[in-house]
């Protein structure tokens, strides 16, 4: 690595050890521009005020530190073919994740100097005193020149690092980060469970500082679990420990049946429970968590079964609301005749359905003549022309206009009545509904209906040689995605007790079909887990989320984890196996073609080590 | 017209087709019978209209004049699952399977129009009969079949509709050399079984050695019409098509 970098042009061919150089300085600009980008963007400012470790590590300071890390990590990475590694991994990578790290550093060391010389807050809102002071770490600008490359450096050494730890290792490290992190994130939802209802302050207070973030003996603790799980991990790998996931794959026939007997059990009295244990805060972000589960799950029957990419879906989510709305309250717009009554919820419901097909007919009937592109925009289309006939001032007499519908009544059960104001009677009215739409999903997923949905997603012409109605079945697509929407919109309706035309922006969509994409489309365990994730953590178009200090930030990071997903692993979080094989097909094909050799050359009697490429 | 089967009534059609995609004319006065468990096979190049007559016998396409013609009764105006109900049936060029479903959904769905379960069933066991190999891979992805597998699943995924005749969009095509002869052999096979075919083929030597009978197509005009032996003795179909004019 010692060699001079070659610039002169006459050169011959590039040695292989300059082409590493060029790799390490790449990376190591790479790394800056995003730094840069990332301070500039506010983040460790606004993040700030969220502590993870008190009072060592913020979440501000995180938002740049985990970046040196990763990129000091991906520049030794290779891809590793036939799973044969290219050289050992040794002391070069850890010196080109540090480099790649000292010269991100360098960048940030650059704009400390520039903001503390010139003032380009005019284009850059966040070019500010409060980030040159925050990249100082409060210790003046030699400080902050000196530290960032120091510390790029060094985060850059543990980043290549993580090459040359073994897989133990790497696993521990891993899962103590996780538990730190994680402790530290759901902080809102653990304090509420261990102490709205239970006694288990002296855990709480043990593990967080009063005014937030984790104390360090927490951050000790919590390190501490990590490392635990992290080593029963390992140990289950090698098969010392049994893993109940691996046991439930394994198992067929009626023993399977009864295994998801269990879980479905057991994960409905837990949907029962938990919320009795929590406060209003958690009850309330699960409340809306369940609303874009109903929401994904019905737009995950239109994209991943039908293969229908629907980007108007918030048309549906609309429809269900306002209709509600209109039919519940007093306060709706006035142009209505006497003789519509202001119902009751479940009254009001049966005509939100009937709304919602006769909605899905409409919007459905012209847009699925068309494939591919055409469709995705026509539908974006619907999905802004429902919202802005809400808005408008020709339906203003009956819709309010923009200033909505308000005063909405709750869910009036006789013994209670579900509102807003009560989280928790709304968590469990959604959760009902959730289950309504995983078992019509899961039914659906199964049935003649199913198979058409996806011969069509498949091949739409051959579907329709095999005499597959392909109109009416994806127009039932459409039916049954809206019906699922509204029931959505009937309950946001309820819960929020007025609704504007702003609540159905067209982000409201993108938001959902993330949801369905980061979970893994096509997959109800997936849909349901990418809803948790980014409603919970991050927060939905206008719900906060966990992270409720990330909000400015949601869309830059929904569509950074969109990209990211795409990328590296486009079967989402949970994949099912169908997926998984489709996605990654030639990968598959590649190892079948090459264990389909090595059984050859054993039944040759040939020695199977070597395999070579074809 | 044919010298074979006169005596039975045609059990699909063509009488006077026409066709126009805008208003470009592609099927020009055809008219075509195909006869209760016969094999015939329409032959032409590129562009001749071979798959918009296919399109048309199978309701995808309709006729600007003329009329298609099922057991007697015009189904001109019909959708494809109405002639699919009734015994029409395709095996789309290239096998199109869905590739992303397994093997067995791809059988399931060529039944999509039946309801009688038994039968269904009963069906899926001949198919493994006659497909042993695609018995071993029922739960396998189609896409991830060689292709002569997924030939045979395409065949199996068509008889699954218990078609009475079956239509064939180009069966050699994208097949090596030997897998054709087999395939030709499966036809052989299902048209023994009383099944009436309608192929539609480039490789008019393979075609004609199995037909009763052929069409040749030349920019959407019936020019031959004869048995396959007079066929492929006929001089203008050797020099214009198989492309022996010298010999």
């Amino acid at each position: 690595m010692s060699a001079p970098m070659a610039t002169n042009e006459t050169l011959p061919a590039r040695a292989a050890l300059d082409q590493e150089w060029r790799k390490v300085v790449n990376h190591g600009l790479l790394l800056a521009l995003v730094l840069v980008f990332v301070s500039l963007a506010n983040m460790p400012v606004s993040l700030d005020s969220r502590m993870i470790i008190e009072p060592m590590l913020s979440m501000g300071y995180l938002s740049l530190l985990w970046i040196p890390v990763v990129m000091g990590f991906i520049v030794s990475s290779e891809k590793v073919l036939e799973g044969i590694a290219y050289h050992a991994k040794g002391a070069r990578e850890v010196l080109a994740g540090g480099l790649v790290g000292l010269i991100g550093g360098l960048g940030l060391s650059l704009l400390v100097v520039l903001i503390d010389n010139f003032d380009l807050r005019d284009p850059l809102v966040n070019w500010s005193p409060a980030l040159l002071d925050l990249l100082q770490f409060g210790n003046g600008i030699g400080f902050g020149v000196i530290i960032w490359p120091v510390l790029g450096f060094g985060l850059g050494v543990f980043g290549g690092a993580l090459h040359i730890f073994t897989a133990m290792t790497r696993t521990i490290v891993g899962w103590v980060l996780g538990a730190v992190l994680g402790i530290a994130v759901f902080e809102t939802v653990i304090i509420d469970l261990l102490t709205e209802r239970l006694p288990f302050e002296f855990i709480t207070d043990w593990f967080y500082f009063i005014r937030g973030g984790l104390s360090q003996q927490g951050a000790v603790t919590a390190a501490l679990i990590g490392g635990g799980l992290g080593y029963l991990r390992v140990l289950a790998q090698r098969g010392v420990v049994p893993t109940p996931v691996q046991d439930y794959k394994q198992l067929v026939g009626p023993e399977r049946t009864r295994a998801n007997t269990i879980i479905i059990i057991t994960c409905g009295v837990a949907t029962a429970i938990l919320p009795l244990l929590l406060g209003r805060i958690t009850n309330e972000l699960l409340a809306n968590v369940g609303l874009f589960v109903l929401l994904a799950l019905g737009l995950n029957i239109v994209v991943g079964l039908a293969g229908i990419l629907d980007l108007g879906y918030v048309a549906f989510f609309a429809v269900g609301g306002y209709a509600t709305a209109i039919l519940t309250s007093p306060n709706r717009g006035d142009s209505w005749p006497d003789w519509v009554p202001q119902s009751h919820w479940f009254a009001a419901l049966i005509v939100v359905i009937l709304l919602a097909i006769l909605t899905g007919l409409f919007i459905g009937a012209p847009v699925i003549r068309m494939r591919g592109d055409y469709l995705a925009i026509v539908t974006l289309g619907f999905g802004e022309i429902i919202r802005l006939l809400f808005l408008s001032d020709w339906l203003g007499g009956y819709t309010g206009g923009a200033q909505g519908v308000t005063n909405i009544p709750g869910v009036d059960l006789g013994f209670v009545e579900i509102k807003g104001t009560d989280p928790r009677a709304i968590f469990y009215l959604v959760a009902v509904f959730c289950a309504i739409a995983i078992y019509v999903s899961w039914r659906l997923e199964k049935s003649r209906l199913g198979r058409a949905w996806m011969a069509i997603r498949e091949d739409e012409s051959v579907a329709e040689a095999m005499g597959i109605n392909t109109v009416n079945v994806k127009l039932m697509a459409f039916v049954v995605g809206a019906v699922l929407a509204s029931f959505s919109g009937a309950i946001f309706a309820a819960k929020v007790g007025s609704i504007f035309p702003t609540s159905f922006i067209i982000l409201v969509s993108i938001v959902i079909l993330v949801v369905v994409i980061v979970g893994g489309m096509g997959n109800i365990v997936g849909v349901i887990a990418g809803a948790a994730v980014l409603i919970g953590v991050l927060g939905g178009p206008k719900q906060p989320g966990l992270l409720a200090e990330f909000s400015e930030f949601k869309l830059l990071i929904y569509g950074a984890l969109l990209i990211f997903m795409m990328l590296k692993r486009p079967e989402g979080l949970v994949p099912n196996v169908r997926r998984t094989r489709e996605l990654h097909q030639e990968e598959f094909l590649q190892d079948a073609w090459l264990r389909s050799q090595v059984d050859a050359d054993e039944q040759d009697g040939a020695p199977s080590g070597e395999v070579a490429p074809a | 017209m044919s010298d074979v089967t006169d005596t039975s009534t045609p059990l699909l059609e063509f009488r006077g087709v026409n066709t126009h995609y805008g208003a470009v004319h592609i099927l020009k006065d055809v008219d075509l019978a195909i006869y209760p468990g016969e094999l015939v096979c329409l032959l032409g190049g590129n562009a001749s209209g071979k798959s918009t007559t296919l399109k048309t016998l199978l309701g995808m396409v309709t006729p600007t004049t003329g009329e298609v013609v099922l057991d007697g009764e015009v189904v001109n105006n019909k959708p494809t699952s109405y002639l699919v109900e009734r015994g029409v049936t395709m095996v789309p060029e290239n096998r199109r399977l869905f590739k992303r479903l397994s093997v067995k959904e791809n059988l399931e769905l060529g039944a999509y129009l039946r309801t009688d379960k038994d039968g269904i069933e009963e069906d899926l066991e001949r198919i493994y009969e006659m497909f042993p190999r695609v018995k071993e891979r029922l739960n396998q992805k189609s896409g991830t079949l060689s292709g002569g597998e997924q030939q045979m699943v395409a065949m199996g995924r068509a008889l699954m509709a218990r078609p009475r005749v079956l239509l064939m969009d180009e069966p050699s095509m994208g097949l090596a050399p030997a897998l054709v002869q087999t395939n030709f052999e499966l036809i052989q096979q299902i048209h023994e079984a009383g099944v009436a075919i309608f192929m539609v083929e480039q490789n008019a030597n393979m075609a004609l050695s199995i037909a009763d009978r052929g069409w040749v197509l030349q920019t959407g005009r019936v020019v031959l019409d004869d048995t396959a032996p007079n066929l492929l003795a006929n001089p203008d179909l050797r020099a214009s098509y198989l492309g022996e004019g010298d010999r």
